[in-house]
């Protein structure tokens, strides 16, 4: 099996399904119960939380632990709205990931303005468009730090300057799903307010995530119960899942820059594979520190993304399209639209999503079968 | 006082010397969806049929004979002796659970006496039960020509008391009229051309076209669960699942464009056939509709008809497709049908399909093709999928 689809999710490491195993035989207690087995797994939570802070060279009172990338997000957005109740402008781009996205088009019609940043046809923000946008009435900016489809990385250390230069009390949200353990940033340098991440992006278990909420801010919160997590995120711990979390965070790179690097080469080898075989491709994505290494993005013209993903789960190559087929044509992805893709190409598009343990052979046999893919759907398409 | 369920039959009755055959395999397929509810007896007393036990799941059974073919109306009764006391507060009781607290109700006592040595006739009886309901429940009142309730008191060997007359969809028992082979595609259509032969009494199994790797095993896992609706009603199905690509491929290298619709039809009927002529099947059945695509016009239905010997049965043929969606709502397969599977089938699809294709044009066509190699090897892609 060649798993290609590591922004979707990512294959939990040995040592996280043994330490979640451990947690549910022996460490099941509730950690808010008074008694010494609750004290116990309170105790692995708070290890868990220093982990992940110092992961992020943060403070372990900033990071609360959530269901995931969509439930941080939500948290954030909605929780610092509530919490401005007189300003009422956000600011956002067209490639957010749905969590927030959605999220900002429902307060949007809740009577919120939103601007939408304008964005070159690789994907990366119009900064200038930023500067003119931001007013006396702006309270948020929410940035999706690493795209999830094409991968580019949107300089969050320069936004933040432009932001907190303008009014340093607008709130800076960033999701950082698909950037959280694979490349470089600092979020003290970047003045990022809030950072929403994910486990099972980052070799850890689905069902649990986290959320750096910057130690000056405070949001409300948006569901209520016994008040877990600072009362921000109410609800017994999934006590396994953070412990699994946080394994996944220990084991991952102390170099990530050396890591970017091998992946990177990767992706250089396997698009440099394409291009000798096959004519008629876009690559969507950046081939240098421009995009996350992890991601690449890329179109065949007069294909159809979804078959080729069919033809390679057959020889057990998992990729994943970002434009959906329908029985009345092709869905195009609001990413792809974003950067102006041509109809031809974002059809036939793939994502393919590197991870650590993968080698040359895979990308060569990988090479070899979309090769074989794109030229059976195009002896259908081309007549 | 024995609480159960009965069931009247609709055209069966008219069966004649047959009826005992029609009656049995009826039998057989109720017994089939209540099998695993627990302890029951099941037996025909004059015109009807009778099911006593079943204890709490007296409900469940219910809805699934619902779906059994054959039943018109579905009453749970109260069965007694036919002494008139037991008929009475059986009567009485009846009444109350119909009522259940709701005020100003009218009421009419109907009668069939089948006994007919009983010592009183029907309006006597229905008098007698009347008056003792009046006398026993408030707020009652009799109204012969409009009443709120029927009360209804059937006298044979036993007396059965009931109010409730649940509608079932009548038709015919499954396997009372031979084995049909449905093309069951993902669309609003097909499950409802199945359902409606079914209804009249044919077994069904399906045959289902797919194009791997252009489409997908969710599409197909709907094709499945479309099967699994349909099987409710009609008892176990086999699904037939064979890949056109190749087929498909072959038409589009070597056949005009605007004919890929029409030839593949053709070879879907003629794998279809082989399917059923190794089954014993004596007709296959297609969701047609006339008029509603290009190719379901009258011109390619004949066509269509050409590439096969077996009849083609379309039970849609002339109806409209809301009355169809209608259907489809009511057999509960709308909803699994509208689900928006990626579905790149649409490469194959033709810009102008042919409407008024000709049969000599289209025996030309296929001139290019290999037909029999292709639908062997077509046969050698077949799945089969047993829906219990």
């Amino acid at each position: 099996m060649i798993y290609l689809d590591n922004c979707a999710t990512t294959k939990p490491r040995d040592e996280v399904i043994q330490s979640m195993v451990d947690s549910m035989k022996v460490g099941f207690g509730n950690p808010s119960s008074l008694h010494r087995m609750g004290f116990d797994v309170e105790k692995q939570i708070k290890e868990a939380r220093r982990v992940i802070a110092d992961y992020l060279f943060v403070q372990e009172g900033e990071i609360i632990f959530t269901s995931g990338g969509t439930e941080s997000n939500n948290i954030a957005i909605q929780g610092i709205a509530k919490k401005n109740k007189k300003r009422k402008h956000i600011i956002t781009t067209a490639i957010e990931h749905p969590a927030a996205s959605n999220t900002i088009r429902e307060l949007e019609k809740q009577g919120y303005e939103v601007t939408i940043l304008s964005n070159d046809n690789m994907g990366r923000i119009d900064l200038s468009h930023l500067k003119d946008s931001l007013k006396e009435d702006t309270f948020l900016v929410s940035i999706i730090h690493v795209n999830n489809e094409i991968g580019v990385i949107q300089d969050i250390k320069e936004i933040g300057n432009i932001i907190k230069d303008y009014n340093k009390n607008i709130h800076f949200h960033v999701d950082g799903v698909q950037s959280f353990g694979k490349i470089d940033f600092s979020l003290y340098k970047s003045k990022v307010d809030t950072f929403a991440f994910s486990s099972h992006k980052v070799y850890g278990p689905k069902g649990v995530g986290g959320l750096f909420i910057s130690k000056n801010t405070k949001l409300e919160p948006i569901l209520f119960g016994g008040g877990q997590e600072k009362g921000i995120r109410s609800g017994t711990e999934n006590t396994y899942g953070i412990i699994g979390f946080a394994k996944a965070v220990q084991l991952l790179s102390k170099n990530t820059s050396y890591e970017n690097k091998k992946v990177l080469d990767l992706k250089t080898y396997l698009v440099d594979e394409l291009n000798r075989r096959i004519e008629g491709i876009k690559i969507n994505s950046f081939l240098d520190e421009k995009s996350s290494p992890y991601i690449l993005n890329i179109s065949f013209s007069d294909t159809r993304g979804e078959v080729i993903v069919h033809y390679l789960e057959e020889d057990k190559i998992f990729v994943s399209t970002s434009s959906a087929c329908s029985s009345k044509g092709t869905t195009k992805s609001h990413v792809l639209s974003a950067i102006g893709l041509e109809d031809r190409f974002s059809q036939g598009t793939i994502r393919i999503c590197f991870s650590y343990d993968l080698s040359y052979e895979d990308m060569t046999f990988t090479a070899e079968k979309i090769t074989k893919a794109v030229n059976e759907i195009r002896s259908l398409t081309r007549r | 006082m024995d609480r159960i369920i009965s069931v009247s039959l609709g055209e069966l009755v008219l069966k004649g010397l047959n009826r005992r055959y029609f009656e049995d395999k009826l039998i057989k397929n109720m017994r089939r969806v209540i099998s695993d509810l627990g302890e029951y007896n099941i037996y025909k007393e004059q015109g009807k049929i009778y099911i006593e036990g079943l204890e709490s799941n007296r409900e469940v059974a219910m809805k699934r004979l619902k779906k059994i073919f054959g039943l018109v109306y579905i009453s749970p009764c109260i069965k007694v002796s036919t002494d008139m006391n037991e008929i009475k507060k059986a009567a009485v009781e009846m009444m109350k659970e119909e009522i259940n607290d709701r005020k100003d109700i009218t009421f009419k006592v109907e009668t069939i006496r089948s006994d007919k040595r009983y010592p009183l006739k029907s309006p006597e009886i229905s008098r007698q039960v009347g008056g003792y309901v009046l006398s026993e429940i408030e707020g009652l009142k009799v109204d012969v020509h409009k009443p709120d309730v029927f009360l209804y008191v059937d006298v044979k060997e036993f007396a059965y008391i009931y109010t409730r007359k649940e509608k079932a969809y009548g038709g015919l028992p499954i396997g009372t009229n031979g084995k049909g082979l449905l093309l069951l595609s993902g669309g609003i259509d097909s499950p409802v051309a199945g359902f409606l032969m079914a209804k009249r009494g044919v077994e069904i199994d399906c045959v289902h076209f797919h194009s791997y790797p252009f489409t997908s095993d969710r599409a197909e896992e709907k094709v499945l669960e479309l099967a699994r609706i349909v099987s409710l009603y009609t008892g176990p199905i086999k699904v037939f699942s064979i890949n056109l690509l190749n087929i498909q491929k072959e038409i589009n290298m070597n056949c005009p464009e605007d004919e890929m619709t029409i030839l593949s039809r053709r070879f879907m009927m003629r794998i279809a056939e082989r399917i059923a002529q190794k089954g014993g099947y004596q007709a296959l059945i297609t969701g047609e509709n006339l008029g509603q695509v290009a190719s379901q016009t009258i011109f390619s239905m004949d066509v269509i008809n050409r590439s096969v010997e077996l009849p083609i049965l379309r039970p849609l043929v002339g109806m409209d497709k809301v009355d169809i969606i209608q259907w489809a709502k009511e057999i509960e397969t709308y909803e699994t049908s509208i689900q928006p599977f990626e579905d790149c089938c649409s490469i194959f699809l033709p810009k102008h399909p042919v409407t008024r294709p000709k049969a000599i044009d289209i025996e030309k066509s296929e001139e290019a093709l290999d037909i029999e190699q292709l639908v062997t090897e077509a046969l050698e892609t077949m799945k089969i999928t047993k829906i219990e």
